[in-house]
Order: C-alpha cells, then structure tokens, then sequence
C-alpha cells in the first residue's frame, strides 16, 4: 500500500443544466478508495443529478468527471457502458427487480454484461446472496421478498462483480426503519471489505451516521465534513467510525 | 495489489472495451421479456401463426391434391394415347382408313391398341321413351379388347365377347346405367337400343382417364354392323405404349393412323388433359396465398404493436440494463431477438397449424398429406422477416432511451 491511490470519483467544476435550470453548479468532490460517504440534500438539491453524472449515466454540461481515473468527455456511449459494466454498482430506491425473476437470476444478471460465462454468473450470484444472508431465499421472486429483503437482493446484484464503486440512492427511502438499518449495515460491511459506497439520501441521520457527509443545497455542495483522516491506514476489518460490527444477520431482524 | 493497479494507471489505463454476449445469453435475453407475459405472446403470436397456418394449408392443400393426382394417374397409366379422325378440310367428318389400326400395333413401342366406332343409334330405358329424350348418351360398337387397352374395369355382369358380340348385347358405361335405370347386368335386363330390345351383359366402373366411355352403351363391333347401320370406321382408336416412348409413339402417330391427311388425326394423351384440367384450380389457389400474406401482415402489425407497448412498460428495466453495463446496441439486440423470437413462435406455431390442416383435409379427401418442404421453410423464414421489420422500430426506440430517463419512470 505505497502512494496515494487514484481517487475512484474526480469532479472537477461539474455542472449540469437542463434548459435553463441549472441542476448541479460546479460542483468539486474526490472519493478516494475505500471511502463510505453520503451525498445528503433535500429533493431537487441536485443530489440524483449527482448520482447520475457520478454513475456516468449522465454526461455533465460543464466540468471534468474522472470515474476510475477515466476521463469520461473521452469515451463513447459504448465505453461508459463498458466502464459501468465492471466498475460501478447501482443499487435504486425502488429496488428495479424484474417481476418473476427468481432472486438468484435476478443477480446473476448483475454480471450479464460483463462477459462472464453463466455458470460462472450464477455461482457468484449465490455466493453474494449467502453475503447479504439471503442464502435461503436463492429462488425466491420478488412477490416473495420483504422490502428490505428486495434491497438485499439488488445490493447482492450490484457487488457481484466486486466493483470499486457502489452507487446507491436512497437505498433505504422505501424500506422501514429497521430493514434500513440492516441495509446501510450491509453497506458498512461491503465498504469494510474495500468497496467505496456513496449514499445518496435525503436522510439527515443516515448521512450523519457515515463516515463523510457531503451536503448539497440547489446545486451547490454546502458542506463536506471532509475525508477521514487516515483512511488508507485503518485496518479493513477494524471498523471506521460509526460503522456496526460485522456479524451474521439474525433472521428476525431482516424482516 | 494496490501497487500495481497504480503502476498500470500511470501507463495510461486501455479503454474500457464492452464484453460480447454470447448467442445464449442473446436469446435468453430476449426470452425473458416474453415469459413474463405469456398471455399477450400468445396473443400476438397467434396473430402470426393465422397468417402462416392459412398459406402453409393452402400449398399442403394444393400439393397433397397434385400427390393425388399423380397417384392416380400413376394408377391409371399415363402411357394411353387415343386418336380420333378430326375433321377433314371442308369440315365434314373425316374417317380413320380400315388399315390404321393393324398399322398404328406396328410401330415401335406400341403395346396395344384397340378401338371404339360411334354409331347413330340411341339408347332408351324401353320403347316408350320419346325419341327425343337420348339423355345425351352415345351408342358405340367396342371391340372386344377395349378394356384391357383403355382401362376399363366392369364392375357387374361381364364384357364383350367374341361370342356375345355377334348378339344383341350391350355394355354400359356407369352414368348411363343410371340413366337408364339399370343397376343389375342379366339375361332379363334389357334395353331399347337401336329400335330393338338389347340385353344388359355388363357395367362398366367409372374411368377417369377415358370418361367418354362413362355415358356410352357399347355393343359388339358385328352386331353394330348388323343391327345398327355401322360403317364400320373407327371414330377413336386407344393405344398403350412402353413408358419410355410415349412421346415418340405420339409423334407419329396422327400420320400413321391417317396416312393421307395427317393432319386431320386428333391425338391426344388423357393423363395430360386430367392434369391440366386440375391445374385449373391454381387461381383459387393464389386468392387464399393472397388472403394469408394479408393475415401475416396483420400479424406482424400486431407483434409491432406489441413490441412498442413492451418498450414503453418496460423503460425502468432498459435503464437498469443500461446501469447494469449493456450498450445500446445490446438493448437493441434484446428487443430485435424479443420480436424475433415472438414472430418465429408464431410461425412455427402457424407451420404446425397448416400441417394439422392438410393432414385434416388430406384425410378427408383421401389424399396423401404433402406439406412441401419449402412452404414450411418460407413460412418461418417470412415470419422471421416479419419479426425483423416489425421489432426494428421499437428496438432502436429503445436503445435511444437515454438511461437517467428510463430510469426516472418507476
């Protein structure tokens, strides 16, 4: 661990207008490695556009974006779509799991455009569902699952191909306190073993209770509460600041 | 492991490069769309599968029906040529010489030959019937080795003899009989022929290839002569040949039976004219190929609804696919393979479906059931086509879809 790693997300004077509202107005952010931030503002604050140019679904209007050390102004539709395939993780609000898709077809899919063969898909795709303690619910559809169960299911799917960046936004937004306390846990616990998670939420006290918290008002960035101090020294399975204890999910508590 | 992920950074990373899908994977994809709403796959695919299955019927339907036509005509021979005298050229009756027949069984390849004569005696159920009421049917003098040279098969009674046919006697062809209400050949059958009582010997069964004989009574060649006022000139001589030679016997033989006028010899082959007789019924043929590519057009209007629909209920599950890594050409190729799919479903479907249907017919009408093979190969080829054109519009649609925008629909 020599040297400073390349920051996994670069913003550089971003912003981005939709006619003439300017959604996002140059706004500067680096994610270092390894980081667990959340990007927290009220709706309309510009954080999904974040999200977006962040996720390189979205190209900014003005600024440079460096997503892996990837200036994305240079690549091409098919490059970013590359780029997205093995290096970032979405996981959505409202969980997009495809109706009578079996749990583990569903995250297999997370690595349907990766190349990777199908048995190899599926085996990896159980082994992140024993990860988020879904071992038990491998065939079960969607209609089957509890909410937070669903979330569980699209967090398993984003991680499958171990990104460098995970991309959430409001993961907990349609979940009820406790489910959303066990997902933001899985997320400690995927940052934990090296993943760099953004949170995108309009919750005060999710964004409080992780590490960094990046506040962001009608576009502006208002506060960021700054990278923790010697991140790249804590020991992966020691813990950061606010993060839980990494333990087996009891059942009870996932429902 | 850091360490040298940055010593590779710095010599400038290689673009990012999207992974091929696998034709699989290709076809899973495009599966998965339709599982999940099998009612409206059917649907739409039963829309193309009417298409199909009405002009895979139709070809199975016209080509069992020339199956059986060449059965039949297997069966019945196709080596018979007949020649009759025409007319001359100042358009009176011409006559076949005496000698044609010895000299038509002398050329090569000839099998046999035989001969009926057309007399002008009437043939009446009895001797009350008005004169008038002929009901069309012919009195001919046969001679005794007609049948075995046109075909005919009796199915009552016997045929002409060197004996009987010195006599009074008559045998008729199945269409007369019943004209004449004679169901039973025997000594007490009789008809009123010629101005005298003639007795029934025999029925004839009905001859496709040679249906004059069908409404003819024939009597024996001596007692025409006697009985009838017979010239005694053959008015159509039969003649079987080798297979082989069939079109070498026809070409000469107009001048063979007429050696003075040969052009005023009719020869002709039966087996052509039934053919060409039923070869007559291609137009109808052509109206309901017509009818079905209307209905496949139908159906593939209704997978390209179809498929527009899908794209628009489904943008979240595009924008996922597009966060999830897939180009655009990617989602273009699951929707083409989707509609492709959807399409080819119905054509197997609707290649099925016209199999069943000839087979049905078939079986009705006693033919043998002959799907060609490429009627079923170009009815799911146009389905596939059909796809293609159909799926093509709704699939760039949604590849245009830019991911934040499918996205933001849930």
């Amino acid at each position: 661990m020599t040297g400073s790693p390349r920051p996994v997300v670069e913003l550089h004077g971003v912003s981005k207008t939709y006619g003439d509202v300017a959604a996002l107005k140059s706004a500067d952010l680096v994610i270092r490695r390894g980081e667990l931030l959340a990007v927290v503002g009220p709706s309309g604050s510009g954080k999904s556009t974040m999200l977006n140019i962040m996720g390189t679904l979205d190209r900014p209007t003005a600024g440079t974006v460096r997503i892996d050390g990837y200036d994305i102004d240079r690549l091409s539709d098919r490059e970013l779509s590359a780029l997205r395939a093995g290096t970032i993780g979405f996981v959505f609000q409202q969980f997009h799991l495809a109706p009578g898709v079996p749990a583990l077809d569903s995250v297999a899919n997370g690595l349907l455009y990766s190349g990777r063969p199908r048995g190899e898909r599926r085996r990896l795709a159980e082994s992140a569902l024993r990860r988020v303690g879904l071992g038990h619910r491998l065939g079960h559809e969607p209609h089957q699952l509890s909410g937070g169960e669903k979330q569980r299911v699209a967090i398993a799917r984003a991680v499958l191909g171990d990104p460098p960046l995970l991309l959430a936004d409001e993961p907990t937004g349609a979940l009820d306190s406790r489910s959303g306390a066990v997902v933001i846990e899985l997320l400690h616990d995927l940052q934990r073993a090296g993943t760099t998670v953004v949170v995108i939420t309009h919750d005060r006290d999710i964004a409080g209770s992780l590490p960094r918290e990046v506040r962001i008002k009608d576009g502006h960035i208002e506060h960021d509460s700054g990278i923790v101090d010697g991140l790249d020294s804590i020991d992966r399975r020691g813990g950061t600041p606010g993060a839980l204890p990494l333990a087996p999910l009891p059942e009870e508590a996932v429902r | 492991m850091n360490a040298t992920k940055e010593l590779t950074h710095a010599a400038a990373p290689p673009r990012p490069k999207p992974a091929r899908m696998g034709p699989a994977d290709v076809v899973r994809v495009g599966g998965s769309g339709l599982r999940s709403r099998p009612m409206r796959v059917f649907l739409s695919a039963l829309g193309i599968a009417i298409g199909i299955a009405a002009m895979v019927g139709v070809v199975g339907i016209s080509s069992s029906s020339t199956a059986d036509l060449s059965r039949r005509l297997a069966a019945l021979g196709t080596n018979l040529l007949t020649v009759s005298p025409g007319q001359s050229f100042s358009g009176a009756a011409a006559h076949l010489p005496d000698a044609s027949l010895q000299m038509i069984s002398n050329i090569e390849g000839v099998e046999s030959v035989s001969a009926v004569g057309r007399t002008d005696a009437k043939v009446y159920r009895n001797d009350h019937i008005p004169k008038e009421e002929t009901g069309g049917l012919n009195v001919y003098a046969a001679r005794t080795d007609l049948p075995k040279t046109a075909g005919a098969e009796i199915t009552e009674g016997r045929w002409l003899n060197a004996a009987n046919a010195r006599y009074p006697a008559v045998v008729l062809g199945p269409k007369a009989a019943q004209q004449l209400g004679v169901f039973q050949a025997g000594p007490d059958t009789k008809v009123w022929l010629g101005g005298r009582w003639f007795t029934v010997i025999g029925i004839l069964a009905p001859n496709e290839l040679v249906p004059e004989l069908d409404s003819a009574a024939l009597v024996g060649w001596p007692a025409a002569e006697r009985e009838l006022d017979f010239d005694g000139y053959p008015t159509t001589v039969y003649t079987r040949s080798e297979e082989s030679k069939v079109t070498d016997v026809q070409a000469v033989l107009g001048a063979t039976a007429n050696p003075e006028n040969p052009s005023e010899a009719n020869v002709s082959r039966p087996s052509d004219a039934l053919a060409a007789k039923e070869a007559t019924d291609s137009a109808l043929s052509g109206l309901l190929l017509g009818l079905g590519a209307v209905a496949l057009l139908v159906g593939g209007v209704g997978v390209a609804n179809t498929m527009v629909i899908s794209v628009l209920e489904r943008r979240s599950e595009i924008g996922l696919r597009r966060a999830l890594g897939a180009t655009r050409g990617q989602i273009r190729t699951q929707f083409l393979c989707e509609a492709l799919l959807l399409s080819a479903l119905g054509g197997l479907g609707g290649v099925l479906l016209g199999i069943a249907v000839t087979g049905g017919y078939a079986a009705y009408q006693g033919w043998p059931s002959v799907v060609p093979v490429w009627a079923m190969a170009g009815g799911i080829g146009a389905t596939l086509v059909i796809g293609g054109l159909a799926g093509f519009y709704p699939a760039v649609r949604a590849a245009r879809l830019p991911p934040t925008e499918a996205l933001s629909t849930t």
